[in-house]
């Protein structure tokens, strides 16, 4: 049940090691301040997701030595070039990789979600995808004649991980149409939230609000960040911040940059 | 191209929308995956020139999108069929359209890994009409046969599969896909059929006579540049400004 966090770490606190963590791309609302916090804490071996594709969020967390396996479908700076602390982990061996194709991740998510034990999706067949991974599975389809589709077992993340424009006091969160949000959250354990401001009221009094309300039946903790995307972009409050992601593509590109860029932006410790 | 009429002046991205945006047709509707301004641009042609039919969503556009069922809707829109044109790309691609967005090497040690899949693996047995674009076009991008298969240019007879690639759009030419085979249907003006054979590492069919593609008339070049190249500002400001020199209009918050 939900409870008021007293900090950021606070609320981290189910975010443990070795936990299976699901979070949103990147124009979803990306918890960059709780990514920042995990890695100055040193959470190792975590299983991430990403639904289904993943920018700076997994770029860092996997150059910082947190991931042990990644499942996604796509890791990109997008504009800013490759991502690559990722590339650089997946081409050494030093993570496992499980790729994945979008719908794929939306739908194992949804079954958890219903509380079913898999879901059929086309596409997929002939595919490398498909090939090496073990965990999906080809039927006939027992509705159809010779038709064959995948079935993807359902995804229970231990914690999902996500920020969004508001939350009340009651543990609601207000995540507008990103509605994979509350996908993510219906289909983990625990669901820890960060958050720009705190909204005065219940959000679920209001018609309107609420239909873009994950009710905090569903969340663990919400804890205050303000910025708490940066230097993602949090849609319809801030865009991302380019000069700094440019800063990271070209400081991440050896590892020697990356770790200046940790010292510098993650640790906050001054350059002698 | 007429003898007495000056050559007109244009750059290959407008060329490339203009080629695409015929490859469109007349549909209901196109969608544009992220980080692909020139198919945004054609995207966006189709539009302009069908008087706002098809409808067209470029993803990471909030003024072009509908989703307010999140991300997965994009995905369930086109697992009805209601997306009738997608875009996809690939690091490789080979002559059975085959397209790889993850890694080349062998799969456990690879040496050069790309973002992923994307949507690929679903959208591409999907939607009708997959146009592959490609700007590169060398032995290095166009390959005998591609070291992973993030999708597969044709499938066996019993899978579902509606979709699948008509085209395939380089900086040299232009390929049409039937039968798991590309066709070379028209080679860019500027270029020639030796030049495509020479930078392409898969057996392609093509007649004795390989047609030029036709210049991008003024008309279409006024509709990019005045029409299209202002809506494209809003997703890919760096393109637009490169390309057609115009900035984003102003913001109202």
């Amino acid at each position: 049940m939900f409870q008021a966090a007293k900090s950021l770490d606070d609320a981290l606190a189910a975010v443990t090691d070795g936990c299976m963590v699901v979070v949103p791309r990147e124009v979803s609302g990306v918890p960059m301040a709780a990514t920042r916090a995990l890695i100055r804490r040193g959470v190792k071996r975590l299983h991430l997701v990403a639904l289904p594709t993943s920018s700076l969020q997994a770029d860092l967390l996997i150059g910082a030595a947190c991931v042990a396996t990644l499942e996604t479908s796509a890791v990109s700076l997008g504009e800013f070039g490759p991502a690559p602390r990722f590339a650089a982990a997946v081409t050494s061996g030093a993570i496992k990789m499980m790729d994945a194709t979008c719908p794929a991740l939306h739908a194992a998510l949804q079954a958890a979600e219903k509380g079913v034990p898999f879901m059929p999706l086309r596409g997929l067949i002939g595919s490398d995808v498909l090939k090496y991974r073990d965990d999906w599975k080809v039927i006939d389809s027992p509705f159809g004649n010779c038709d064959p589709i995948v079935l993807l077992p359902a995804m229970k993340p231990d914690v999902a991980l996500l920020h969004a424009p508001m939350a009340d006091r009651f543990g609601n969160v207000w995540i507008g149409r990103q509605r994979e949000l509350a996908t993510m959250a219906h289909a983990a354990d625990r669901t820890v939230v960060t958050v720009e401001k705190i909204h005065d009221g219940n959000l679920l009094d209001d018609p309107v609000l609420a239909a873009g309300t994950l009710p905090g039946f569903y969340v663990e903790s919400v804890a205050v960040a303000e910025r708490g995307a940066w230097p993602l972009p949090l849609p319809d409050h801030y865009a991302a911040d380019a000069e700094h992601l440019a800063e990271y593509a070209r400081m991440a590109a050896t590892a020697e940059g990356f770790a200046e860029y940790l010292d510098r932006y993650v640790y906050e410790r001054r350059a002698a | 191209m007429s003898m007495n009429a000056a050559p007109l002046e244009f750059r290959s991205e407008e060329l490339l929308a203009d080629v695409i945006a015929r490859l469109i047709g007349d549909v209901r509707h196109v969608a544009v995956g992220n980080a692909s301004p020139i198919p945004a641009t054609a995207a966006l042609l189709a539009r302009e020139r069908g008087k706002g039919r098809p409808y067209v969503s470029l993803l990471g556009s909030p003024k072009n999108t509908f989703w307010t069922d999140g991300a997965r809707e994009l995905f369930d829109c086109a697992g009805q069929g209601r997306i009738d044109v997608f875009f996809l790309s690939g690091g490789q691609i080979d002559g059975q359209g085959n397209v790889n967005l993850v890694s080349t090497g062998d799969y456990e040690h690879p040496k050069v890994r790309f973002p992923g899949s994307f949507g690929s693996a679903y959208l591409y047995y999907v939607v009708p009409k997959v146009i592959l674009f490609r700007v590169e076009h060398s032995r290095r991008t166009l390959v005998p046969h591609v070291d992973f298969i993030s999708a597969p240019g044709v499938s066996e007879q019993n899978v579902f599969r509606p979709g699948g690639p008509i085209a395939l759009v380089t900086n040299r030419c232009l390929f049409s896909f039937a039968g798991g085979r590309f066709t070379l249907a028209s080679v860019h003006p500027g270029h020639t059929v030796e030049e495509v054979i020479e930078n392409t590492g898969f057996d392609f069919d093509r007649l004795a006579t390989v047609p030029e593609t036709p210049a991008p008339s003024p008309a279409t070049l006024a509709l990019l540049r005045e029409t299209a190249a202002p809506q494209l500002a809003e997703v890919y400001p760096q393109f637009a400004r490169q390309v057609f020199g115009v900035g984003q209009a102003a913001l109202s918050s």
